[in-house]
């Protein structure tokens, strides 16, 4: 760990001044991915500038859906009425993710810029494309029980780790960011990045760009939304996959669907080719298994991860046939 | 001749409980010490090699550094005949993650933030870590772990597998695993120039350690001291697992820096990373089990094969094939153990070292036997319960394993398991049921003495210096005490963890409580022999461990039955365990609330190697990849659902003064198996490699 500099910033302006004039300034949320990537020497930031006391902690109601500051706290997030009644799916992704004590701490933005988990690239001592470009990636040829299926490079096979992220993207969250040259909102599914040659960088901001609020623009058929996370221990771990769902169904018929999936790729996997599929048809199992393919033929999955395949479309498929039979 | 029970069978509380939950209770490293210096290792980054090149300049620069230590210039060991001990001597690096050296400094960060800008260059070559069955330098080691014959031949394996009408021989693998106690191994050592005696120890050493006076006996060969130069101090032990057992690396390292900076007390704590190449670990094993039975199955041949690593600088060999000896009648019966000696930190003991692993593999084989004979699992094993000890001809001290199985079948609702593996519906899960049974030998280890002090007012202070490493140990001898002498449990306080007691040995084999135990039984006798009921105040005696001779006439073994319940979600793979219950027949159980805890974390530690943990050696790196809390998964509290243990109401008329076998360790063994035959019964799938996952179920 270097020694490095703290700043509490006053207002969203100062903090992102702040960093934007220094190069290794970072933005510090609840710390929980930050700091311990700043022991174990993934990240070296020279200065903090601690956003988490901003006065961006609120849920509010607006016009067009929910606006969640980026310093509401995960625990609050997934706890709040408006959360649990409009899209049950977000507060099920969140309270599926990390402990207690870490969802109490974590912030919405740190959340959605939390990196990725791959074992590499948090043990400085083997080569990580991410961590050090150029450098080699490890994972390929190694561990890659929590690897990518879809979207990855020859540079990077690394998954997102969040699920908070999977159900925002699922609901069309839009990401408000303020920059040095004023604000920008941008789609959350546009946020991530695939690796391509470039994995170093998870997301299109720039240095110094600060992440202020998440719009959930309002999707009434999300009241019936599930998050289902399959993982190798109970709790307090991260997914092999995971699916975000919401239905809506005109009797027997899906007249519209929201699916992302988690645990497969570089960013949340908004799964666009599996809900074109479903549009209009049938809501059977045949259909889901139909889209669920649909989907995953694009999938390239590693010596050791091979699984994930089979056990994305299950959980697609086990995911929407809840859904269903809830609806009934 | 057994002591009469007073508070012996009850449940007391634990005497160290207030203490730890109000946090007073002091660990090794919260020992306040003045001006203490912080110390930070530096590790190996190739697995095989020299250290060439080490650039500390940067980091001795940083202000509040005191000095960076390599094997450039540590004090020079008095011993170096073993080479996990043998610290900083030389550039060779036999491991990743080897100690090549420790940056000392005012305060732990700056130790740790000067270790990453030390700068280290190797001679690099080539490593090898990979076990496989079908490498051509496995070899036979002298003897396995625990002083048991390396193999035994008894009839001819062979031929009666040919003959038998039915038949198993599958291969069963468990990963390399890691202890992983909450408490990091730690220490605080100071090293005092001018002492000497035992007022003022040349070399002081609080540290977490089931095992004080062999910390003292080996630091003291390894530095060139005598045993009485040396004083070693471990009250409080959160957690050891075997890990704990014995001195390791981190011990000599402490001492070296202490040297180095002779006067000020040095801490260390291991971060939980470098638990995963300096504390020991459970090798891998890869087991061929063969069974024969004819068809009634009647046993006719049970075979166990166990290929395994350890270190090329120390050789440990688990003695997975051992229990395999005694457990099941069959006229033709053999071992082996075949080891490879690779490039990997050196494995350790890690709770119930051979049985583990072991009887993953004979159970699940057993549970395949009782399937292609059509027979309850339960039933198979009765069938081939021996009357007397099949290895040794001894006859049993009691062996009471058929009733544990039928004891726990009624209490588990056993009759309702599925006939069918994989028929049972409950929504979306598949259901089954499992069993396994489970033994442990009953170990006494000679070279405990105790000594019973009268203070006056009714108050005695009996003093050893035994290890609670959280087990209850400290309450257990205190209650033993309190009965031997015929006192009120209050009147006697019970010292442990310092070398400056009298001698004991380790808490380990699930051996202490018999160990020190019969040990206190003796001095409490001495006492009351020499000072009668109304000793003056002042008045003090001792006595050293009596033997046991019908150790030698016995074989003594504890035993149990692990059940589990298991749900699988069909389309998933998750796995759920809604039940576990174990029973176990252990002989006395000196404190029902401790024993219960025992065998309930036993089989929690069972659930976890069951369905989660595996160490991921990396073999392009040599080194363990998942080496944190959040990759290297152990059972959460969602994981574990309703895990119950109850015990046979006994006592072993053989087992000493006590009447008691131990149970430290006897709760994991089996309950993988248990689990894995659980979900074959849901499933119909036969896993047969640990950790059961869900990939492994899915359809
Ligand atoms: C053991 C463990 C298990 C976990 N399990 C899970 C799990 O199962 N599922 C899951 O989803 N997560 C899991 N997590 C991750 C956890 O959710 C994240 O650590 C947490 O959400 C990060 O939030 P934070 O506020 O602490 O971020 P920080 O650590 O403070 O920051 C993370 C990143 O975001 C940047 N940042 C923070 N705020 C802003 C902002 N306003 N604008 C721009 N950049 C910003 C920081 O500079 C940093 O790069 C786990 C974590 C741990 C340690
Ligand atoms: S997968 Fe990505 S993060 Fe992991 S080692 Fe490769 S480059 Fe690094």
């Amino acid at each position: 760990m270097i020694p490095f500099e703290y700043l509490r910033a006053g207002d969203p302006a100062e903090a992102v001044a702040a960093v934007a004039e220094r190069p290794g300034a970072v933005f510090l949320g609840g710390g929980t991915n930050l700091v311990d990537h700043m022991k174990l020497g993934v990240a070296e930031p020279d200065m903090l500038v601690d956003v988490s006391r901003l006065p961006l902690d609120r849920v509010e109601e607006t016009a067009t859906g929910l606006r969640v500051g980026a310093a509401v706290r995960n625990s609050d997030l997934a706890a709040h009425p408006l959360v649990r009644e409009r899209c049950p799916m977000l507060a099920r992704a969140l309270l599926s993710g990390a402990s207690g004590q870490l969802r109490n701490a974590a912030t919405t933005a740190g959340n959605l810029l939390q990196r990725t988990r791959c074992p590499y690239f948090q043990d400085v001592t083997t080569p990580c494309n991410k961590r050090e470009p150029g450098s080699g990636c490890s994972a390929i040829g190694g561990y890659t029980r929590y690897h990518a299926i879809l979207g990855a490079s020859e540079q990077c096979v690394a998954v997102h780790p969040s699920d908070m992220a999977v159900a925002m993207v699922a609901l069309d969250a839009v990401v408000i960011v303020l920059g040095p040259g004023g604000e920008r909102a941008l789609p959350l599914a546009d946020l991530y990045r695939l690796p391509g040659d470039t994995p170093q960088r998870d997301t299109v901001l720039e240095h110094g760009e600060l992440v202020t609020a998440v719009e959930l623009p309002d999707l009434p058929f999300a009241r019936r939304s599930a998050y289902r996370k399959v993982r190798d221990r109970t709790s307090y771990s991260f997914a092999l996959v995971s699916v975000a769902a919401a239905l809506d169904l005109d009797g027997g018929t899906v007249r519209d669907v929201r699916l992302a999936l988690g645990g497969v790729a570089h960013k949340p996997w908004r799964a666009v080719l599996a809900e074109e599929e479903l549009r209009g048809k049938p809501a059977t199992e045949d259909a889901f298994r139909r889209a669920a393919d649909a989907e995953l033929a694009a999938a390239r999955p590693l010596p050791g991860n091979e699984f994930k395949v089979p056990m994305a479309r299950n959980t697609i498929v086990a995911t929407l046939r809840d859904l269903t039979e809830e609806g009934r | 001749m057994t002591v009469q029970d007073r508070v012996v069978g009850t449940p007391s509380p634990r005497v160290d409980g207030r203490a730890k939950v109000t946090g007073i209770a002091a660990y090794a490293y919260d020992r306040p010490v003045d001006d203490p210096v912080y110390a930070h290792p530096l590790q190996a980054t190739i697995a095989r090699g020299r250290v060439a090149a080490i650039d500390d300049v940067a980091a001795a620069g940083v202000k509040g550094v005191l000095a960076v230590v390599t094997h450039r210039d540590a004090a020079r060991l008095a011993d170096t005949e073993d080479a996990e001990l043998s610290v900083l001597q030389s550039d060779e690096v036999a491991f990743r993650g080897q100690f090549i050296g420790v940056v000392l400094a005012e305060t732990p960060e700056i130790a740790r933030h000067a270790a990453g800008l030390v700068r280290v260059e190797y001679d690099e070559e080539p490593h090898d870590t990979e076990l496989r069955a079908d490498r051509t330098d496995l070899y036979a080691p002298e003897q396995v772990n625990g002083g048991f014959a390396t193999d035994t031949d008894e009839g001819d394996v062979d031929a009666a597998m040919a003959a038998a009408a039915v038949t198993v021989d599958e291969i069963y693998t468990t990963p390399m695993e890691h202890n992983n106690p909450m408490e990091p191994h730690s220490t605080v050592a100071i090293w005092n120039p001018g002492g000497g005696f035992p007022e003022a120890p040349r070399l002081t050493l609080f540290d977490s350690t089931q095992s004080v006076h062999s910390v003292r006996s080996t630091l003291a060969r390894v530095f060139g001291l005598r045993p009485e130069q040396v004083r070693v101090v471990s009250p409080y032990v959160g957690g050891g697992f075997g890990s704990k057992g014995m001195a390791h690396a981190h011990n000599v390292l402490a001492v070296l820096a202490a040297r180095a900076v002779a006067g000020r007390p040095v801490k260390l704590a291991l971060t939980r990373h470098q638990m995963f190449s300096l504390a020991g670990h459970r090798t891998p094993t890869i087991q061929r089990v063969r069974l024969g039975a004819d068809e009634a199955g009647r046993m006719t041949a049970v075979a166990h094969e166990a290929v395994e690593h350890t270190s090329k600088i120390k050789e440990f060999a688990e003695q997975t094939a051992v229990g395999t000896r005694m457990m099941y009648a069959a006229p033709n019966r053999r071992t082996s153990h075949r080891v490879a000696a690779l490039d990997v930190p050196v494995p350790s003991w890690m709770r119930a070292p051979g049985e583990a692993p072991g009887f993953f593999g004979l159970e699940v084989a057993m549970d395949e036997l009782a399937a292609a004979c059509g027979l309850d699992p339960i039933e198979l094993r009765a069938r081939n319960d021996p009357r007397s000890d099949p290895e040794s001809g001894r006859p049993w001290s009691g062996r009471h394993l058929v009733r544990c199985l039928r004891e726990g079948a009624a209490r588990f609702g056993w009759e309702d398991r599925p006939v069918v593996p994989g028929t049972r519906r409950r929504g979306r899960e598949l259901v089954g049921m499992g069993v396994a049974s489970s033994t442990y030998p009953y170990y006494r280890f000679p070279g405990s003495r105790a000594v019973v002090a009268y203070g006056g007012r009714g108050r005695y202070t009996v003093r050893i210096g035994a290890a609670d490493i959280g087990t209850g140990a400290w309450t257990v001898l205190t209650q033993i005490a309190a009965d031997a002498l015929g006192c009120p449990l209050g009147a006697v306080s019970v010292e442990i963890g310092d070398s400056g007691l009298p001698s004991a040995t380790v808490a380990g084999g699930s051996s202490g409580t018999t160990s020190w135990g019969s040990t206190i039984v003796a001095a409490c006798r001495s006492f009351r022999r020499v000072y009668g009921d109304d000793p003056p105040p002042g008045a003090e005696a001792g006595d050293d461990m009596p033997e046991n001779p019908d150790a030698e006439r016995y074989s003594m073994h504890s035993f149990g039955a692990q059940f589990a319940e298991v749900r699988v979600d069909a389309d998933t793979g998750e796995i759920r365990v809604p039940r576990m219950l174990g029973v176990f027949s252990v002989g006395r159980v000196i404190n029902p609330r401790t024993a219960r805890s025992q065998f309930i974390g036993g089989m929690t530690m069972g659930l976890s190697m069951a369905l989660l943990e595996r160490s991921v050696l990396d073999h392009r790196t040599g080194h363990v990849i998942n080496h944190d809390f959040a990759e290297y998964l152990i059972a959460t509290n969602a994981d574990v659902m309703d895990v119950d243990a109850v015990w046979l109401d006994e006592e072993d008329v053989h087992a000493g003064p006590l009447g008691a076998r131990g149970i430290g360790e006897i709760g994991i063994v089996g309950a993988a198996a248990a689990i894995a035959n659980a979900v074959h019964n849901a499933t119909g799938i036969r896993v047969r490699d640990l950790p059961i996952t869900p990939d492994l179920l899915l359809r």
